[in-house]
């Protein structure tokens, strides 16, 4: 027998149920996807969610100017076209951006890197939206400023368009060994560690008592290849993000497929050696060493 | 006893399904071990089964591609218990309606994928469940409702007339996820109260 609930006591938007949205990504693939056939692609290859995108990360690199957030009808039209969770990009400090995104139904907002910044101070106060906000990070820092103004998951930087995994490598392993350090610190040494690297002290003790981050850490910036993306899982990411390594490569419905059964084998080398077999080329890329500071996108807003 | 609990682990919110199960076991004074189930092989070890929430597409494609939709199959045919919870729920049922899961047919229900809207409309709220005294923290996540039963499926809870929980034999499925709070009384109800009145 079923009794009656109250209907009226629901909450929408709540810390709980933004930062449960993140969760059920956990061990998923998210790709980047700049149109409806290539959402359906994305979502066929096992794709948790999209990220709609007027143009994937490459080639917002090669064409310069300013980038923007993607036309909000043809946002629309992928969150249509799909039964998976859409996810758009809106410039760093861009709230009115980031409010048409919510307006249109995307379920997750990237306050994104990859985009030119609206604001070199401030980031979105992300506390005030129902749509959960993924962001950016470096370093332990950067993650736990973006968790306080309420991002309700944190993705690595990496350098993103390049194809070339370094920097996100470099970032999740900065991350994770801040992480460490702070677990083996007493409580006043987190509180000087707090202030040193300006992050809030709470969330400081909170991350060294869970010994990890309180939110979602997913990978993202540069990933091309399944062993890219079981790498990643080796560093201990939640999931992954693929910007232009799928849509980039020669076959994408196959790159797709193969880098969500890599991030479920990742620990098994000739399971993964079967499934990075036969996939075409993968997407030409810029190696991050050869590529001039001021090109790099990282360092936006920190 | 040890109890063998395996955690469907191909994508999804399987840490918390993890801890949420360990928590019920030392409130029933139970060892339990936890095996993430990422392979086939490992089903048959396992006395109980989560199958968490996620996306239904990704679970789904991946439960079939290693082999593990059969395992699981053979779980419930043999009346071992199993929790499905949201996407987990999706993918246990009879029908989904939709192309893109394949379901496993191992509760005898169907679905309708993200009835409650997308994100903006997910929502937490305290839901009366059948067999819980106090109202439990219920967390829905573009959660799917149950639009029809079989006979033999027994409805725990219902949110707006539409049921959310069911209990079929030993396999429980919520379109919510009690694996989000650290209240484990649907894991309780699930496992450890079914598992008491069998034995």
């Amino acid at each position: 027998m079923t009794e009656e609930t109250d209907l009226e006591s629901l909450k929408r938007g709540t810390e709980l149920v933004k930062r449960g949205f993140a969760r059920m990504q956990k061990g998923g693939v998210i790709m980047d996807v700049v149109n409806e056939e290539q959402a359906k692609i994305a979502e066929e290859a096992g794709a948790v969610a999209v990220m709609a995108l007027e143009a994937v990360p490459a080639d917002i690199r090669k064409r310069g100017g300013v980038a923007r957030m993607a036309d909000p009808a043809d946002v629309a039209d992928i969150v249509d076209s799909v039964s998976i969770p859409v996810m758009g990009k809106s410039r760093i400090g861009h709230r009115k951006e980031a409010e048409i995104l919510q307006a249109v139904g995307v379920d997750m907002i990237d306050e994104s890197e990859v985009l030119t910044p609206a604001d070199d101070a401030y980031h979105i106060d992300k506390r005030e939206f129902t749509a959960p906000f993924v962001c950016g990070a470096r370093n332990l820092g950067e993650a736990l400023r973006r968790i306080d103004e309420g991002a309700a998951m944190i993705r690595t930087k990496g350098e993103a368009g390049t194809g070339d995994v370094n920097q996100a490598v470099h970032h999740q392993r900065t991350i994770k060994g801040s992480i460490r350090k702070l677990i083996g610190m007493n409580w006043e040494e987190r509180e000087k560690w707090a202030r040193e690297h300006e992050a809030p002290a709470d969330l400081v003790h909170e991350t060294a008592e869970m010994g990890r981050l309180p939110v979602v850490n997913f990978a993202a910036g540069g990933i091309a290849t399944p062993a890219d993306a079981a790498l990643m899982m080796y560093h201990e990411c939640d999931g992954i993000f693929v910007g232009s390594g799928i849509f980039g490569a020669e076959d994408p419905e196959a790159m797709g497929e193969a880098i969500v059964q890599a991030v479920n084998n990742h620990d098994d080398p000739e399971t993964l050696a079967e499934i990075a077999s036969n996939l075409g080329k993968s997407m030409k890329g810029d190696a991050n060493v050869d590529l001039p500071e001021e090109e790099k996108m990282q360092g936006r807003g920190v | 006893m040890t109890l063998i609990a395996g955690v469907v682990a191909v994508q999804g919110d399987v840490s918390e399904h993890a801890d949420a199960i360990r928590r019920a076991g030392r409130a029933h004074g139970e060892d339990v071990v936890v095996h993430e189930i990422r392979q086939s092989g490992t089903v048959p070890e396992c006395d109980v089964l989560l199958l968490p929430g996620g996306e239904s597409t990704a679970i789904s494609r991946l439960l079939h591609d290693e082999g593990i939709a059969p395992e699981i199959v053979a779980h419930v045919d043999a009346g071992k218990p199993l929790l499905a919870t949201c996407a987990g729920l999706i993918v246990a049922s009879r029908d989904a309606k939709d192309d893109r899961v394949d379901e496993l047919g191992v509760l005898d229900v169907s679905v309708d994928r993200n009835a409650f809207g997308r994100q903006k409309d997910s929502f937490e709220a305290p839901l009366d469940v059948a067999g819980l005294d106090d109202p439990f923290p219920a967390v829905f996540i573009r959660a799917p409702v149950i639009d029809a039963v079989g006979d033999d499926v027994d409805v725990l809870a219902s949110w707006d007339d539409n049921p959310v929980a069911v209990r079929q034999g030993a396999v429980v499925g919520t379109s919510f996820h009690p694996e989000l709070t650290t209240d484990s009384r649907i894991h309780d109800l699930a496992f450890f109260d079914s598992v008491a009145v069998d034995a």
